[in-house]
C-alpha cells in the first residue's frame, strides 16, 4: 500500500513537472498582458500557432532553440495584432480575443498539415535526477530547460511589476486609466506592448507542447491549456510567483488520473480526470471574499467594470 | 479545437469551381467524360495523416484514386454534428458523388440515415455501425473488421518481448470493439505465459495527446515494458514509448517509422480490400451488400511487418497462430474463461469466435487484466 502511495505521488511529482510548462507560460503572459488592463482569450490560439510554428521550424532548421524562438516571434505579433485592434476606439477585448484564438488556431493548422506526420529534432531533457539510482526518479526529474525559464520568467515579472519604473507604469494603465492620463503615460503604447510580450510568452508555451511533452505536432495538441490559463491568472491572483504553484498544482491534478489506474485504482476515473477543474472551483471559493471586486485585480479590467 | 475552420473552406472552393465549371459548359470533352466517374465521397472525423484511424482509411482512398473509372472526393476533420450531413449534402449535389463512405462512428446515427432517407439513389456505407436489416434503409450498411485477432498476435509478440511481465494497454474508451482488443490483446500474451498482466488506462477521449503521453509514462513508471493502444492516433505514445526505451505495437496503421528499435509488429486495417469489392459491384451495376465482415482471412486487417526487436521465438509463434487463424474459426474466447473480477464469462466447452455476435456486446476485462471499465 505505501509502495502504491509512493508511485502515486511520485507520478504527480513528474507528471506536475512536465505538464505545468505550458500553464506558466501562457499565465505569465496573461498576467502580463492582464496588469496592462486588457484582457487577451487569444492565448490558446497563440499556443496552438507557437507549437507548429516551432514545430516546423525545429523540422526544417534541426535547431530546436530557433523553433522556441520562432514560436515567439509568433506568438509577439499575433499579439500585437490584438493589442494594436484593441486599441481602436469601441473595440471589444474579448470578442478580438475570441477572434484571434480562431484565427490562431486555424493559421496553424492550415500551415502545420505537411508537419503531421515528419518528426522534428525535439529540446533534450537536463537530468536533475542524476544521484539517483532509481530509473523512476531519474526519469521523473528529468526536466526541460523551458521549465526552468519558465521560473525565472516569472521571477523577473514579479520583480519587473514591483521593483521598476516599467513595472509601475504597466500596473498604474492597469489599475486606473485616469491617473495613468493625468501622468501622462501612453495607455494604448503600454498595453500593446504588454500584450505583444504576453502572447510572445505564451507562444513560447507552444513550443514547449510540440518540442518536449509531448513533443509531437498535431491538430489535437493542445486541449484547451491556453484557456484555463485564463483561470489560472484570476486563482494566481494576477501575482506571476503564485503562477507557479498554480501551474504545479494544475500538473499535479492532471496527473492523478492516469497513475490512480496503474495501481489499481480503477473506478471514476473520468472524475479524476476532472480534478484540476475540480482543484479550481475550490480554490476559488475558498478565497473569494465579500466586495466589490476579486483582490489583486487590475482596475480596468473589462470583466470588473 | 476545431470549432467549425473546416465549415466553409471547402464550400467556398467548391463555388468559385463550380463557377469556372459553368463557363466551361459544353466545351470540353473531357469534362464529359469525367461525368461517367463513379464518384465516391470519403469523410473522415480527424487529419487524414494522423498514422492512425483516419490514415488507414485515405491510404486504402489513394490507391483508389489510382483505379480507372473512379473520382475519389474528401474532407477530413468533420465532426460529429450536423457538419457531417452538410458535408454528405454537398458531396451528393456539388460532386455529384453516388457512393459515400462517412468512416466515423458517431456520423451513422441520425446524420448518416437522415441523409440517406433524403437521397434515395445514393449509397451509404459506413465503418462500424450496426447496420440491421429491419431497421435502416436498404440503400445504407456498415462494414467492420475483426482487428481483435491481430491485437492477439500482437499479445504473443509482447509476451516474447517482455521482461518484466507486465504489458500495458492504452484504451479511449470502454465500449465492446476496444474492450475485445484489450481483451484479445492479454488472451495472447497469457496463451505464452500465464503469469503476465496487462494493465489498462483509459483516457475517456479519442483523442488527447497529453493524457495518452502521461498514461504512457504512467505505465512505465509501473514497470511496463510493452505498450500497445487504441486511440483514434497512436503517434504520441509510440514517440514516448520508444523515448523511454520500451516496445511497442502498433495499431490501426503502420507505425514502424515512429518507433525503429521497439516496434515489434502492428494490428492494421486493410481497407482497400473493402472498397474494392463496393466499388466494383457498383460499376458492375450489383446491389453493394448491407452487412460486411472480414477478419485476417478475408484480408480486412493485416500485420505490420515484423520489427527488429522481437526474438526469433516470438516470429515463429505469431507466424504459426496466424496461419492457423486463416484457417478460419479460430477462437481467442474460449471457455472457460473468467472476467478479472472472477464471473465465469464464456462457460467450459464453449468458444467464441470472431463472427461471434456475443462479442459485440463485450463489457468485461478477462482475467489478467489490472484495470476496470469504470
Amino acid at each position: 500500500m505505501m509502495d502504491s502511495v509512493g508511485t502515486v505521488l511520485l507520478a504527480m511529482l513528474a507528471g506536475s513537472l512536465r505538464v505545468s510548462t505550458p500553464f506558466l507560460f501562457v499565465s505569465l503572459g496573461e498576467c502580463l498582458t492582464e496588469k496592462s488592463g486588457r484582457i487577451n482569450l487569444g492565448n490558446e490560439g497563440v499556443l496552438v500557432l507557437g507549437a507548429m510554428v516551432a514545430y516546423a521550424t525545429s523540422y526544417e532548421t534541426g535547431s530546436p532553440w530557433a523553433g522556441v524562438l520562432a514560436a515567439a516571434v509568433a506568438g509577439l505579433l499575433l499579439g500585437a495584432l490584438h493589442g494594436g485592434v484593441c486599441s481602436l476606439a469601441r473595440v471589444n477585448d474579448v470578442a478580438m480575443g475570441i477572434a484571434i484564438m480562431l484565427a490562431g488556431t486555424g493559421i496553424a493548422f492550415f500551415f502545420g498539415k505537411p508537419y503531421v506526420q515528419p518528426s522534428a529534432t525535439l529540446l533534450p531533457g537536463i537530468p536533475v535526477g542524476f544521484w539517483s539510482d532509481n530509473a523512476q526518479v531519474r526519469n521523473a526529474l528529468l526536466v526541460c530547460p523551458l521549465f526552468l525559464l519558465g521560473i525565472a520568467a516569472a521571477v523577473a515579472l514579479h520583480w519587473c511589476f514591483n521593483a521598476t519604473r516599467v513595472g509601475l507604469r504597466i500596473r498604474i494603465v492597469g489599475d486606473s486609466q485616469d491617473a495613468a492620463l493625468a501622468l501622462g503615460l501612453p495607455i494604448d503604447r503600454t498595453r500593446l506592448l504588454a500584450t505583444a510580450f504576453g502572447s510572445a510568452l505564451a507562444g513560447i508555451g507552444g513550443a514547449f507542447l510540440s518540442l518536449y511533452y509531448p513533443g509531437s505536432w498535431n491538430e489535437g495538441l493542445s486541449s484547451g491549456q491556453g484557456l484555463m490559463a485564463v483561470a489560472l491568472v484570476v486563482f494566481s491572483r494576477w501575482n506571476p510567483i503564485n503562477c507557479i504553484y498554480a501551474s504545479l498544482l494544475f500538473g499535479a491534478a492532471g496527473a492523478l488520473g492516469p497513475s490512480l489506474q496503474t495501481v489499481g485504482i480503477t473506478w471514476g476515473y473520468y472524475l479524476f480526470y476532472a480534478a484540476p477543474y475540480i482543484v479550481t472551483l475550490v480554490v476559488l471559493i475558498l478565497t473569494a471574499r465579500g466586495g466589490r471586486s476579486l483582490r489583486g485585480m487590475p482596475g480596468q479590467l473589462s470583466i470588473g467594470r | 479545437m476545431p470549432v467549425s475552420t473546416a465549415l466553409s473552406r471547402r464550400h467556398l472552393l467548391q463555388s468559385t469551381a463550380g463557377a469556372a465549371g459553368l463557363a466551361a459548359v459544353g466545351l470540353s470533352a473531357r469534362e464529359a467524360q469525367a461525368a461517367k466517374d463513379l464518384v465516391v465521397g470519403f469523410i473522415y472525423v480527424g487529419p487524414k495523416d494522423d498514422y492512425g484511424y483516419n490514415q488507414a482509411h485515405a491510404e486504402a482512398a489513394a490507391m483508389l484514386k489510382k483505379m480507372p473509372g473512379v473520382k475519389i472526393v474528401e474532407e477530413e476533420k468533420v465532426p460529429e454534428t450536423d457538419d457531417v450531413s452538410k458535408t454528405m449534402e454537398s458531396m451528393i449535389k456539388l460532386d455529384g458523388a453516388t457512393l459515400l463512405f462517412p468512416t466515423s462512428f458517431g456520423y451513422f446515427d441520425p446524420y448518416m440515415l437522415k441523409m440517406a432517407a433524403k437521397y434515395k439513389s445514393v449509397e451509404f456505407r459506413h465503418c462500424g455501425g450496426l447496420w440491421q436489416a429491419d431497421k435502416h434503409p436498404m440503400n445504407t450498411g456498415s462494414y467492420f473488421g475483426y482487428i481483435g485477432m491481430c491485437q492477439y498476435l500482437n499479445g504473443i509478440a509482447a509476451a516474447h518481448a517482455t521482461k518484466t511481465k507486465k504489458i500495458g494497454f492504452i484504451a479511449a474508451k470502454p465500449i465492446p470493439q476496444v474492450l475485445i482488443n484489450v481483451n484479445s490483446f492479454a488472451l495472447g500474451a497469457r496463451s505464452v505465459d500465464p503469469t503476465i498482466t496487462t494493465s489498462v488506462i483509459f483516457t475517456g477521449e479519442w483523442s488527447m495527446p497529453v493524457k495518452e503521453a502521461e498514461a504512457t509514462n504512467s505505465l512505465i513508471g509501473q514497470g511496463i515494458d510493452v505498450v500497445t493502444c487504441h486511440v483514434d492516433g497512436p503517434k504520441v505514445i509510440m514517440e514516448t514509448a520508444e523515448r523511454r526505451g520500451i516496445y511497442t505495437c502498433g495499431y490501426h496503421a503502420d507505425q514502424s517509422k515512429l518507433a525503429p528499435k521497439g516496434y515489434l509488429t502492428g494490428a492494421e486495417w486493410n481497407w482497400i480490400t473493402v472498397y474494392k469489392q463496393f466499388i466494383a459491384d457498383a460499376q458492375a451495376g450489383k446491389p453493394i451488400p448491407n452487412f460486411t465482415r472480414g477478419g485476417l482471412a478475408e484480408g480486412f486487417v493485416k500485420m505490420s511487418p515484423f520489427g527488429p526487436a522481437l526474438p526469433e521465438a516470438g516470429r515463429k509463434n505469431v507466424t504459426a497462430v496466424k496461419a492457423e487463424i486463416m484457417k478460419g474459426g479460430y477462437s481467442v474466447f474460449k471457455g472457460p474463461l473468467k472476467d478479472n473480477k472472477g464471473n465465469v464469462v464464456v462457460a467450459a466447452g464453449k468458444s467464441l469466435p470472431e463472427t461471434a455476435i456475443e462479442l459485440e456486446s463485450c463489457n468485461y476485462l478477462v482475467e489478467g487484466v489490472v484495470g476496470s471499465i469504470g
